[in-house]
């Protein structure tokens, strides 16, 4: 019952996430169709795998359920909080940096994309036709980031709070940096081609984000720390990544 | 455990400076979407390109948008609540034993 329940609320949240998390994505109808099926083409594996993934995760972990709610829960919360920047303009948080670290990146693939579907489809944020362009930004590269960052980081050093700031702040500025690789491969600028107009992205989508990441570090390091807390109590058992 | 607390505090302050600092340096900002500007920036280097698929849907004002993004945010902290919850009392039952 209980189990019944949560998966609901997971559900709710995944249909009314929407929202404002439109900072980010690259808005609808604004790629040219060969980049949005280009996109979508690469993003497709490791959405697979990522189900599969999960599939399992859920048919053998008895806490797994709960913690991808968590991570889930996370994600929605930080990628609904429009935080203002030095720029003068808002962006947000991703919030996958955390459910990469725990369950691994293909995973958040899945929950990533999810969130963007269900924006796409309600609050006009994001796109249908630029969703495979926008989960491979925010789904794939940076999970994979703040993986690869946590993974040679952390392994070895006992405080693990540096490594998990670092891979989630990094993580989520490279989703942002993807993003304006993106456009400006499509929109390469008359005079200055690829180059130029990936200056003027970057200085729109990653200088806005920079202070944003530092918070997504911070809070990412925050929840981590209680996890791992509750994890050497043996309140939670789980086998992935840590 | 209260160590934990107590660095969590500290960054929780830390958090609150970043998020306002912003807000006294660039007061003059309208503090708009990033994304609105990619849109801006998309014509200015392309001003022939017109978007070639429209969204089924739109929130019909900002109130609506804001209401979807409060009930949002309530069920995610709502969620991330119970779960922690839920460990608080299993931490209570393993320690007794």
């Amino acid at each position: 019952m209980k189990k019944k329940s949560l998966m609901w609320s997971v559900l709710l949240i995944l249909v009314i996430t929407p929202q404002i998390a439109q900072a980010m994505h690259i808005m609808e109808g604004f790629l040219p169709l060969k980049w949005a099926i280009a996109w979508s083409v690469l993003t497709l594996p490791f959405l697979a795998v990522g189900l599969k993934k999960v599939a399992k995760g859920l048919r053998e972990e008895k806490d797994y359920k709960m913690m991808l709610g968590l991570v889930g829960g996370f994600a929605f919360v930080l990628s609904a909080l429009k935080i203002p920047s030095v720029t003068g303009s808002c962006s947000h948080p991703t919030g996958v940096g955390l459910g990469a670290i725990l369950f691994g990146p293909t995973t958040m693939t899945v929950i990533g994309t999810i969130v963007l579907l269900f924006q796409a489809l309600l609050l006009a944020h994001g796109g249908i036709t630029t969703l495979g362009a926008n989960s491979f930004s925010m789904a794939v590269v940076g999970p994979f980031v703040s993986y690869g960052i946590y993974k040679v980081l952390g392994r070895k050093s006992k405080n693990k709070s540096l490594a998990v700031f670092l891979a989630a702040s990094l993580g989520d500025l490279a989703t942002y940096i993807i993003t304006s690789i993106q456009l400006s491969l499509a929109f390469p600028d008359a005079m200055g081609g690829i180059a130029a107009s990936l200056t003027k992205f970057l200085s729109v989508f990653a200088v806005t984000q920079i202070p944003l990441a530092i918070v997504e570090g911070i809070i990412t390091v925050m929840v981590f720390n209680l996890i791992q807390e509750y994890r050497k109590e043996g309140v939670i058992k789980l086998e992935e990544s840590i | 455990m209260k160590s934990l607390f107590k660095q969590n505090v500290i960054l929780f302050l830390l958090i609150i400076t970043i998020v306002v600092i912003p807000l006294i340096i660039k007061r003059d900002s309208e503090f708009g979407g990033a994304d609105g500007e990619a849109e801006g920036l998309i014509q200015e280097i392309n001003p022939d390109y017109e978007p070639w698929f429209e969204s089924f849907w739109e929130p019909p004002s900002g109130e609506i948008e804001s209401l979807l993004f409060s009930i949002q945010v309530a069920i995610g902290a709502g969620l991330i609540g119970y779960i922690l919850g839920v460990l608080k009392e299993r931490r209570n039952i393993v320690t007794d034993r």
